[in-house]
């Protein structure tokens, strides 16, 4: 089970919005990790490890940098919650092993709800609904549950 | 089968794929540059534990969003890949001579191969009638190390183009056009074929501006059915082989939708998404700080051949930066030859050395707080070129040149005026 408040994001969230391109040539995740969502000032204020983001359509749309979804797990988020997610953006984060969560209902959620993500079932606290979850293809799940691409691979070997 | 499903078939030990269905596919080449191709080393080497790449001569590096070196990190992952380079005897390092995907254009692509690429514009090469899609750095190193990689089949849509291209108006406007009516999410996942007499009548360069922004309505293939250009393109650049794969008849398409040219006017990408499109005339008059001529959308030869017509004799507007960002080092070659880049120097530009350029933010061409960009490139997010509180516009290379000259957004079919 996932617990976590909410870090809310609007429409086509794009990859140079969570890590910009003069960031990408510093040498590791960790040195790029501290300038995630750098012009974001809720998520600055707001984001405390374990939170969940919350976007609406589109999220991660854009370039196919792997190192916007690697600094959002850099940092702790638990989970990403969106109306839908651009496609590299959905696999890269599939391969490192961080949650993502297609949810019709995302954009009804607001900032700093608590929410709480249990099987197929998210539930704001906050507002006392539940919201429906659509399920992910059973061999993305099984990457997942791995814990990414890489450890799947290394299990199927 | 589709030709998508056909080409995705042929490599795979599959006989018959239907969209939906999840592949192993080997891969014909897989390139990154330096904005991804580091963290993919870091994988390869220490988490994949791999040692050698799958074949040498099929892993592409190309070193482009941050040459000529621009900071001492860039320069310390350029050095890193140099090394991986040599480490691994790869065969075709390109090391500040263009965008990467105007060299693979230039130097590889053939009709019928699959493509992985660490760089979301990387479907340009549908272009030439082959499958290729941009994979994060974890995919790249992977397919480095297996030559494998698995793909979900992607449902296909064909858009037919007709009727007869207006003066000035150009491929640019025609795909900005489609990403507004599809929405920056309209065909994620989706292979997006281009057809018709009028994309018939374009010819590589422009083909490749409508495939290189497929991925801005999020698509995953771009493609469109090779032909006579085709085959001559091939045949210049010394590539004749590769197999002629066409759809069967019983080929399958999720939708079909149709446009006709005739009467597209300039179209105007506004701040801060793609889709945000318009004709021309409701930004006419804007005033600009920047203007970016180059990049892998419309950084060719014929594209700097349009604008340098429109800009021969002229200058720029005082008060604005033109730059003018070649897409490789033949184009810069060529135009040289031919005189383009003696008219950009002499109505006032800045040439750039070949390579993303302004489109990416990482070099040469950074906006400052409150300053207008209008654009080339394919993309105008807040920020990527600089200052978040900076707007970008996205526009033809004939826009870029008449707006050049009068230092706002303007028409340039008001030259013929």
């Amino acid at each position: 089970m996932i617990k976590g408040k909410a870090i809310k994001f609007g429409n086509n969230i794009d990859t140079d919005q969570i890590i910009g391109a003069h960031h990408l040539s510093l040498a590791t995740i960790q040195a790029m990790a501290p300038f995630t969502f750098e012009h974001h000032a809720h998520f600055i204020t707001h984001f405390t490890r374990g939170d969940i983001l919350v976007g609406e359509e589109n999220f991660g749309c854009g370039s196919s940098r792997e190192q916007a979804p690697a600094v959002l797990k850099e940092r702790g988020v638990a989970a990403i919650v969106a109306c839908g997610f651009a496609r590299i953006f959905f696999r890269n984060a599939i391969n490192l092993g961080l949650r993502l969560i297609v949810c019709a209902e995302a954009a009804e959620i607001m900032e700093l709800d608590m929410l709480e993500i249990d099987n197929d079932c998210l539930r704001n606290l906050t507002t006392g609904r539940d919201h429906e979850i659509e399920p992910l293809p059973p061999f993305v799940r099984e990457i997942l549950d791995c814990g990414g691409i890489i450890p799947y691979l290394q299990g199927k070997n | 089968m589709n030709v998508i499903e056909k080409i995705l078939a042929s490599h795979t030990e599959e006989a018959a794929i239907h969209p939906g269905m999840i592949v192993k596919v080997g891969l014909d080449y897989v390139m990154a540059n330096d904005a991804t191709a580091c963290l993919a080393i870091d994988i390869f080497k220490n988490e994949l534990l791999a040692d050698r790449v799958y074949d040498p001569g099929k892993v592409i590096l190309c070193m482009d969003h941050y040459t000529p070196s621009s900071s001492i990190a860039a320069a310390d992952s350029h050095n890193k890949m140099r090394a991986f380079a040599g480490e691994q005897r790869l065969r075709y390092v390109y090391d500040g001579q263009g965008v990467c995907h105007q060299l693979m254009m230039e130097h590889h692509v053939r009709p019928g191969q699959l493509i992985i690429g660490a760089d979301s514009h990387t479907c340009t090469y549908g272009a030439l009638g082959a499958l290729a899609t941009g994979m994060g750095s974890t995919d790249v190193a992977v397919a480095w190390k297996e030559g494998r990689i698995w793909m979900k089949v992607p449902e296909a849509v064909r858009i037919t183009v007709t009727g007869t291209w207006p003066a000035y108006v150009q491929a640019k406007d025609l795909i900005l056009k489609i990403i507004g009516d599809l929405t920056a999410k309209g065909a994620t996942y989706k292979a997006l074929c281009f057809d018709g007499p009028a994309v018939r009548a374009l010819g590589i360069s422009e083909r490749m501006t409508l495939s290189n922004m497929a991925i801005e309505a999020g698509a995953k293939f771009a493609y469109i059915q090779p032909d006579d250009r085709t085959e001559a393109f091939l045949q210049g650049a010394g590539r004749s082989e590769y197999p002629v794969v066409v759809d069967d008849e019983d080929a399958e398409y999720e939708r079909s939708l149709e446009y006709d040219i005739s009467n597209l006017a300039p179209q105007i990408a506004y701040p801060h998404s793609v889709d945000n499109v318009g004709d021309i005339t409701a930004f006419a008059g804007l005033a600009l700080d920047e203007l970016f001529l180059g990049a892998c959308t419309n950084g060719r030869y014929e594209d700097l051949a349009v604008a340098a017509a429109i800009l021969k004799g002229k200058k720029i507007a005082g008060g604005v930066r033109f730059l003018v960002t070649p897409a490789s080092n033949a184009v810069y070659l060529r135009a040289l030859a031919s005189g383009l880049i003696a008219t950009f120097i002499e109505c006032g530009a800045m040439i750039g050395t070949p390579g993303c350029s302004a489109c990416f933010g990482g070099t040469g061409g950074i906006l400052g707080k409150g300053e207008r960009l209008l654009t080339t490139a394919n993309r105008n997010f807040k920020g990527r070129v600089g200052s978040p509180d900076s707007e970008i516009y996205l526009a033809s290379p004939a826009v870029v040149a008449a707006s050049a000259i009068s230092g706002c957004i303007t028409d340039p079919r008001r030259i013929l005026q």
